[in-house]
């Protein structure tokens, strides 16, 4: 007999969880989270509540701190509603890292030595972007359909490759002629730089493509026929087949889409923040895998992809804070992100379970012959 | 606690001792007014059952009357709301598998629970409580070879699971339950997976069990079997008990009535009509399976408008993919199809479905519907790129909520709403959800896998009328089915399969069991050579 049924309690399953216990039960991972990151706190010698407070005050409680949530959590938004999209038809990308970074060269190459009209520079940096992100994708996800490969490690396995062609370029064919001793290329044209609210460093449009997009993704899914053929694909890629859906077209638009918002991403971060291709791990700071917890607090829908990708931004934006206010190492987000990550799918039981009491008559029973069934 | 581990590895002479010990008045097990309730539905409404030592007791009804949730309460699996388990007249408690395990309770499930890559004495050396730590296997399989005897259920202790037929696995899951010491053996729609060769032997082997003093509950909705193999029938509706009679009270007729409530009309297929032109014609087609041998060699035949083709034969010579190139999911590597006269070789499954061929997949819950998806969405499976419910790029729900009522009310689909998850539905309804999909298109093919397997008994009696009513609409039908019995009673003409080749089409009203049987074993008969002498230019493509 197990130690729940002495209780008086056994877990029986959900048919489909309610949205009210999904929400809940996302929300209370994160709480758990957040408590053992205020015990990682006070091993600092920092109080926790202290710390929150700070963090609450200089985030949540101050315009230039709150743009800077938003800012953070543009990424997260893009890569994130992207992330959605493809986990919704089980293609697991991992390489939105990898996908940023290729928006943000496609961006830098254009910006630097592509003379195109001014008025014509930014809506063809976010195309080359998406068109560079989407192709980064588009590799792993014709040898998925086509072969058979792995996408986690193709896609992961591109983040390097990306990375490290970002590095080749800001020291070799793109460095900069400023830049003596440092690794960057040249700055980009004022007149091209992404244009901001006031003095804050929150680059508005790239936020409203990251919105457009998580409604687009929304209609896509629920009222395109594409969107339920990925959803198909998804959910039973057996039916989907007996239903005729073409999983190499299918695949290659949806991971097209999916690839390209990330790469719009980093098309956001060099011509709205940076204004130059920079160190790969400066341009991004891990926007793509933390985009993953973003999709999967998200939970399939592009909409609270919004949410969550604020809530992943909030994250980032106390970093920088812990940093400077409370001299904690700055990569204790990495620590906040991981247990995030890892009490919401410990949290996946409770949504697939439930608790309930045993009736009276059953739990006397039990009491009764607790010795007995125990031999 | 009287019989925890006494039966294991002990004789059998021991076990059956234990009916004769002081409690040998009371029936070896008795369910007592046991009530279990679901948030919506009360799945079992104070039902009563009783079982002797030596007894065949049939628990009969139809899917989702609450034969399953009774087994899984005497299996521990779930606790009742109410109501007693008694064994040997004493009152129990069940409290999980093992305990019910412990009290010589055992379990054949419809779903094996087996590890593919063990061998079948380490699968059931798993399940031993005292297995030594070294050599676990090596008294066991003497003992299997023993048991396996005794009852006829001769398996290779030393085979891995994956190398067994579905029977096979089955007698490794009733040897795990006599090895553990079941004195009260459950099986569960056990000859849903068995061709009716092993249905027999199976058979046999229960009717040793009983002859040995074993209580056996035989979980089933097949009236003709449990007619044949229970001494006594509870049936069960709706979560009752409708009555429990001896097997000289009953007949087929009255089973049917309690089992469903009212009468069961049985469709009249109308005397045949068939035209003489084809809907669908193959020749000289060939076929590689998964594994890239060859599935189909040679095969030539055809399926007229106003006609059911029924194609027999024992499970992998074919059939599978036989309906895969009919259906477009898998491309043959010779041959010709025609559908109409028209050349339909080259196309997929979406080619297949605009030119009128309707699919009833034999895995109806994980091919022929998305089961996480609505009951809704899962109605237009195939038909969401079409008008009226493709608008451009998009979908037009409220086209599709139009249709899906009348398909929900034309076929009986029993659902809460339209927007139900269709993994929630039983067995039935699935089928239904399916055919009224498939057919809802006027199709000139009707493929049908196994339409049937594992259906009620009003839920086959639907399918049947609709595959009946396709062909007297005119279409033609393939139907594929490992029941000899429903092949004869619907098909104008049964082809049987050997080894991927035609081993001869029959007039059904000359079809019998023999005949078939013949055939299916690869005896190929005179004279029917001629029907595969189709060559393509008599085909004009």
């Amino acid at each position: 007999m197990s130690l729940l049924e002495r209780l008086g309690y056994r877990l029986e399953q959900r048919p489909v969880p309610p949205g009210r216990v999904v929400f809940l039960v996302t929300v209370g991972a994160i709480v758990a989270a957040l408590i053992v990151t205020g015990i990682i706190f006070s091993l600092f010698g920092v109080n926790p509540f202290y710390a929150y407070a700070t963090i609450a005050e200089r985030t949540l409680f101050n315009f230039r701190g709150f743009t800077e949530v938003v800012r953070k959590s543009i990424p997260l938004l893009l890569a994130g509603v992207g992330l959605v999209l493809a986990f919704r038809a089980q293609f697991w990308n991992i390489g939105a890292e990898g996908q940023i970074l290729a928006g943000a060269v496609a961006a830098t190459g254009l910006a630097l030595f592509v003379p195109l009209p001014v008025w014509l520079m930014i809506p063809g940096m976010f195309l080359a972007g998406f068109l560079a992100g989407g192709l980064w994708g588009l590799v792993p996800a014709y040898l998925k359909v086509r072969l058979g490969v792995n996408e986690i490690i193709t896609t992961l396995m591109l983040n390097y490759v990306a990375l490290y062609i970002v590095r080749w370029l800001i020291n070799g064919p793109w460095k900069g002629a400023s830049a003596t001793g440092f690794s960057y290329s040249d700055k980009f044209d004022r007149a091209i730089w992404l244009p901001t609210v006031g003095t804050t460093r929150l680059h508005w449009p790239t936020l409203l493509l990251g919105l457009v997009l998580a409604l687009f993704v929304a209609l896509l899914l629920s009222r395109m026929q594409l969107g339920f053929e990925i959803r198909m694909m998804g959910q039973s890629p057996e039916a989907a087949r007996y239903a005729g859906v073409n999983f190499l077209r299918t695949t290659l638009i949806l991971v097209l889409f999916s690839a390209g918002a990330a790469g719009l991403a980093g098309v956001g971060e060099v011509a709205g923040i940076h204004h130059r291709l920079i160190e790969p791990n400066s341009i991004s700071l891990g926007y793509g895998y933390t985009a993953i917890i973003v999709a999967l607090l998200a939970r399939g829908s592009p909409l609270a992809a919004i949410l969550s990708a604020l809530f992943m931004g909030l994250v980032f934006a106390s970093g920088d804070i812990m940093k400077v206010a409370l001299r904690l190492p700055f990569q204790i987000t990495g620590v906040i992100n991981g247990l995030i990550l890892m009490f919401v799918i410990c949290a996946e039981p409770f949504l697939r379970y439930r608790l309930v009491r045993l009736s009276a008559e059953h739990r006397r029973g039990l009491n009764g012959r607790g010795v007995e069934s125990a031999d | 606690m009287p019989f925890r581990r006494r039966f294991v590895y002990s004789d059998r002479v021991e076990a059956t001792s234990f009916s004769s010990e002081p409690h040998s008045k009371a029936p070896l097990l008795s369910m007592r007014d046991i009530t279990k309730r679901f948030p919506g539905v009360v799945a079992n409404d104070r039902v009563s059952f009783e079982v002797r030592a030596g007894e065949v007791h049939a628990l009969l009804g139809e899917n989702g009357a609450g034969k399953t949730t009774l087994m899984n309460i005497l299996y521990g699996l779930y606790h009742p709301d109410e109501g007693d388990v008694y064994l040997s007249g004493e009152p129990v408690r069940l409290v999980s598998p093992r305990d019910a395990m412990k009290r010589g309770i055992g379990l054949v499930a419809q779903h094996f629970h087996l590890a593919r890559r063990h061998t079948v004495a380490e699968n059931i050396a798993l399940g031993l409580p005292d297995t030594p730590m070294l050599f676990p296997t090596r008294a066991l399989e003497r003992r299997l070879t023993e048991l396996g005897e005794r009852y006829g259920l001769a398996v290779d202790p030393k085979a891995r699971i994956w190398q067994l037929s579905p029977g096979e696995q089955q007698r490794v899951e009733i040897l795990k339950a006599l090895v553990q010491g079941a004195k009260i053996l459950i099986l569960d729609e056990p000859t849903s997976v068995l061709t009716p060769q092993e249905a027999d032997r199976l058979f046999a082997v229960v009717r040793q069990m009983r002859a040995d003093g074993e209580a056996v509950i035989f979980i089933s909705h097949k009236l003709d079997e449990v007619m044949e193999i229970a001494d006594t029938i509870t049936v069960l509706r709706k979560g009752r008990v409708e009555g429990t009679l001896k097997r000289s009270e009953a007949n087929p007729s009255k089973l049917a009535r309690l089992m469903v409530g009212r009468d069961v009309a049985n469709p009249e297929r109308k005397v045949a009509s068939p035209s003489e032109e084809s809907v669908v014609r193959l020749v000289g087609v060939w076929c590689k399976n998964a594994r890239g041998v060859d599935a189909l060699k040679d095969l030539s035949f055809e399926v007229r408008h106003g006609e059911i083709l029924g194609v027999a034969g024992v499970a992998g010579n074919g059939q599978g993919e036989l309906i895969e190139i009919l259906t477009g999911l898998r491309k043959p590597t010779h041959g010709r199809i025609a559908l109409d006269g028209g050349d339909i070789t080259p196309l997929g499954v979406k080619g297949l479905f605009e030119a009128g061929v309707a699919h009833i997949p034999e895995d109806r819950n994980h091919i022929g519907i998305v089961p996480s998806m609505s009951v809704a969405e899962n109605l237009v499976l195939r038909q969401y790129r079409y008008k009226p419910f493709a608008k451009g790029m998009l979908l037009d729900w409220s086209a599709v909520t139009g249709f899906v009522q009348d398909a929900i009310k034309g076929y009986e689909i029993a659902t809460p709403s339209k927007d139900t998850i269709a993994r929630l539905l039983s067995g039935g309804n699935v089928q239904k959800l399916i055919l009224a999909r498939e057919l809802s298109g006027e199709p000139k093919l009707v493929v049908a896998s196994h339409p049937t397997y594992g259906l009620d008994v009003s839920a086959t009696a639907l399918t049947h009328r609709l595959l009946l009513e396709q062909r007297e609409r005119g279409a033609g039908v393939l139907l594929v089915s490992e029941d000899l019995e429903e092949l004869m009673k619907l098909s104008d003409r049964i082809m049987v399969l050997f080894s991927g080749r035609v081993m001869g089409v029959v007039e059904s009203t000359e079809a019998d069991r023999e005949r078939l049987g013949l055939m299916m074993a690869g005896v190929q008969e005179q004279g029917l050579q001629k029907h595969q002498d189709l060559s393509v230019t008599e085909m004009g493509i």
